[in-house]
C-alpha cells in the first residue's frame, strides 16, 4: 500500500473503531525483483565490474591468504579440510543462512566460519566486523559469484523465516516505520537523494562507498535500523540472522555479486 | 593486508599505448575527522605513487587527503620493449609498499 | 566511522534526528575545521602555475555531475595532445574549492605516456567546483572546470 494511502486510511479506520494493526504489504513480485546494482550510477557499476578497480577484491585476496593459513598453532587451515575454495566453496554462500543442528537455529556465513574455527580448527572466533572475518567471508562468498541464490530449504528454518518476515513487515521505532514501507512500497523513489532499493542482499560482504571499506549485511541492517530510529541489535543477534534469512529468501534466484560495490 | 591489485597487459606490440590500473589497500585517514570526544584522528595517507619501467620513472602522482580510501590510479604508457614495471607507494608513518609486473613486447 | 561533515544540511539532519531519538544532544557532533575557500583554491593553483596565464581548452574532466557518495567519486582527466617528444603533457593538477584542502592530486606524465589521461577516485565534502589544469611541455597551462553535486547517504551509521 502506498504510504500516502496509508496515512489517509488511518483516520478512517480509527473513526470506524477498527483497531489499527500493522498493514501487511505484499512482497515485490518475483518478476520485478532487481539487484541493488541496477539502482547505481554507471561509474559505481563500473567499479564493481572491474576486478582491478573493485576495492572489495582486495579483501577477497586477504581472505584467500587466511584460507590457506593455519588458524592457530595447533589447528588446521581451512584448506586442510576444504582444499581449494574455488571448488569446495562453490555455491555455499548462495545457500546461507543455513540451519545448524547442534545450535538448533540458523547461522549466517560469518557464524559458520567462527563455528568451524571453534569446532574444527582449535581457534578463537574472529570478532565481528573486523577485517579478518570480513576478508574470509568475502573470499568464500566470492566463490558463488554469478550463481543463483538458493536458500536452504530445511523445514526447521520455517519458524525462523516467519520471524524474519514479521520483523520486516511490522512498524517499529520512533518513526513507526517498517522495512516494507520503503523497500516493498516505495522502491525506486528517492530518500535524501539516494534511490530506495528493494533490500536484496545479493552482494555481501559489500564494499560500501559510505563506509570506505568492506562490511557485512548485519552492519548494513544495523545502519537501517538506526535510520528507522528503532531498537537495534548486536552483531550476531538471532533477530538479525532471522532477518538475513528472510532477506535472502527475497533474493531467491538472483545472482550473487560478492564482492559488490554499493553507495 | 593484501597490498595491491595491478592490471598490466601481459603482452603488447611495440608502440601500443597500454593502460595500467593500480589499486592499493589504504585507509587514507584525512586528518580532519574527530572522535566523539573532539580529539583529532591523525592524518595517515599515501602521499606519493611512482611507476618505473626498467628503472626509469614513467609516471608519478602526489596524493592528498582528498584521495578516496583504497586509492585507485590508472594511467597510460607506450609499450616499447619487454621488461618489468615497478610500483611504489609511500606515505605517512613510514608507509612503503611495492609491487611489480612484467610485460612482453613483440 | 563517521566522515567529516561540512554541509549544514547534514549537520541539521543529524542534530534534528538525534534530538528526536534521545531528546538530548547527539553523541557525535562534527566540529568543522576551517573549510577551503575559492581563495585557497586560487592560491593552490598559483603555486602550480607561478602566476602564468591559464587558458581554457584541451583538458577534459569526466566526473559524475550528481555523485552517489562523496566518499569515493571516480574522476578521469584527459588532455588533447600528440604526446610526442617535443609536444607532450608534463603534468595534470586537480583542485577543488570546498574540501578542507584544495588539492585533489598532481599527476606527472612525460612523452612516453602515450595518452595524457589519468583516472582516480576523490573525496568531495560538498557540492562544489572542480578544476583540472594541464601543464604542457612548452610551458603553457590549460584548464577546465566542472560543477559537481554531492548528496548525502540516507541511512548513515552513528558512532555507538
Amino acid at each position: 500500500m502506498k504510504l500516502a494511502a496509508t496515512i489517509f486510511l488511518i483516520p478512517l479506520l480509527l473513526a470506524a473503531g477498527i483497531v489499527l494493526r500493522p498493514l501487511i504489504a505484499t512482497e515485490i513480485p518475483q518478476g520485478e525483483r532487481r539487484s541493488g546494482y541496477t539502482f547505481m550510477g554507471p561509474e559505481t557499476k563500473a567499479m564493481q565490474d572491474d576486478d582491478t578497480a573493485n576495492p572489495g577484491m582486495l579483501g577477497a585476496l586477504d581472505g584467500e591468504a587466511l584460507w590457506n593459513r593455519k588458524a592457530s598453532a595447533a589447528g588446521k587451515a581451512c584448506a586442510d579440510c576444504h582444499g581449494d575454495a574455488r571448488a569446495s566453496m562453490k555455491g555455499v554462500a548462495a545457500r546461507y543462512p543455513t540451519y545448524d543442528k547442534p545450535l538448533g537455529r540458523p547461522v549466517n556465513l560469518e557464524q559458520r566460519i567462527n563455528l568451524c574455527r571453534a569446532r574444527h580448527q582449535e581457534a578463537d572466533p574472529f570478532p565481528y566486523e573486523k577485517h579478518d572475518l570480513l576478508a574470509l567471508t568475502t573470499y568464500v562468498a566470492e566463490q558463488s559469484r554469478g550463481m543463483a541464490i538458493a536458500p536452504d530449504a530445511a523445514p526447521e528454518l520455517e519458524p525462523f523465516l516467519a520471524k524474519g518476515r514479521d520483523f520486516f513487515m511490522h512498524r517499529q521505532g520512533q518513526l513507526n516505520l517498517g522495512c516494507t514501507n520503503c523497500h516493498d512500497d516505495n522502491w525506486d523513489k528517492h530518500l535524501a537523494g539516494s534511490p530506495v532499493t528493494q533490500a536484496i542482499p545479493n552482494g555481501y560482504p559489500i564494499y560500501r562507498l559510505e563506509w570506505q571499506s568492506l562490511g557485512s549485511l548485519q552492519r548494513r541492517l544495523r545502519n537501517c535500523i538506526n535510520g528507522m530510529r528503532a531498537q537495534n541489535f548486536d552483531f550476531g543477534a538471532p533477530e538479525l540472522v532471522e532477518l538475513e534469512l528472510y532477506l535472502m529468501s527475497r533474493a531467491r534466484g538472483m545472482p550473487m555479486e560478492t564482492p559488490a560495490v554499493r553507495p | 593486508m593484501a597490498a595491491a591489485l595491478i592490471n598490466v597487459p601481459k603482452k603488447a606490440k611495440n608502440g601500443d599505448v597500454i593502460e595500467i590500473k593500480t589499486l592499493m589497500s589504504h585507509i587514507m585517514e584525512t586528518g580532519f575527522r574527530h572522535t566523539t570526544s573532539g580529539v583529532v584522528i591523525p592524518r595517515d595517507i599515501i602521499t606519493s605513487f611512482t611507476c618505473r619501467f626498467e628503472g626509469e620513472e614513467i609516471f608519478r602522482a602526489d596524493l592528498f587527503p582528498g584521495t578516496a580510501a583504497n586509492p585507485f590510479i590508472s594511467f597510460f604508457t607506450v609499450a616499447s620493449k619487454s621488461g618489468k614495471f615497478d610500483f611504489e607507494w609511500i606515505g605517512d608513518n613510514g608507509f612503503s609498499e611495492t609491487a611489480s609486473a612484467s610485460i612482453t613486447v613483440e | 566511522m563517521q566522515r567529516r561533515d561540512t554541509s549544514t544540511r547534514r549537520r541539521f539532519l543529524k542534530l534534528a534526528g538525534g534530538t528526536a531519538a534521545i531528546g538530548v544532544l547527539p553523541a557525535m557532533i562534527s566540529v568543522s575545521p576551517a573549510e577551503a575557500t575559492p581563495e585557497m583554491m586560487a592560491t593552490a593553483i598559483r603555486t602550480v602555475t607561478g602566476g602564468a596565464p591559464v587558458q581554457t581548452g584541451k583538458v577534459k574532466l569526466d566526473i559524475p555531475p550528481l555523485v552517489e557518495n562523496g566518499n569515493s567519486v571516480p574522476m578521469t582527466v584527459s588532455v588533447t595532445s600528440p604526446m610526442t617528444p617535443t609536444d607532450y603533457v608534463k603534468s595534470i593538477h586537480v583542485f577543488n574549492e570546498k574540501n578542507p584542502q584544495p588539492n585533489l592530486g598532481n599527476f606527472y606524465l612525460g612523452p612516453r605516456a602515450g595518452r595524457a589521461q589519468i583516472s582516480t577516485r576523490v573525496r568531495l565534502a560538498d557540492s562544489q567546483k572542480i578544476v583540472a589544469i594541464a601543464k604542457l611541455s612548452d610551458g603553457s597551462f590549460w584548464s577546465v572546470s566542472a560543477d559537481v553535486v554531492v548528496t548525502l547517504a540516507a541511512c548513515t551509521e552513528e558512532v555507538i
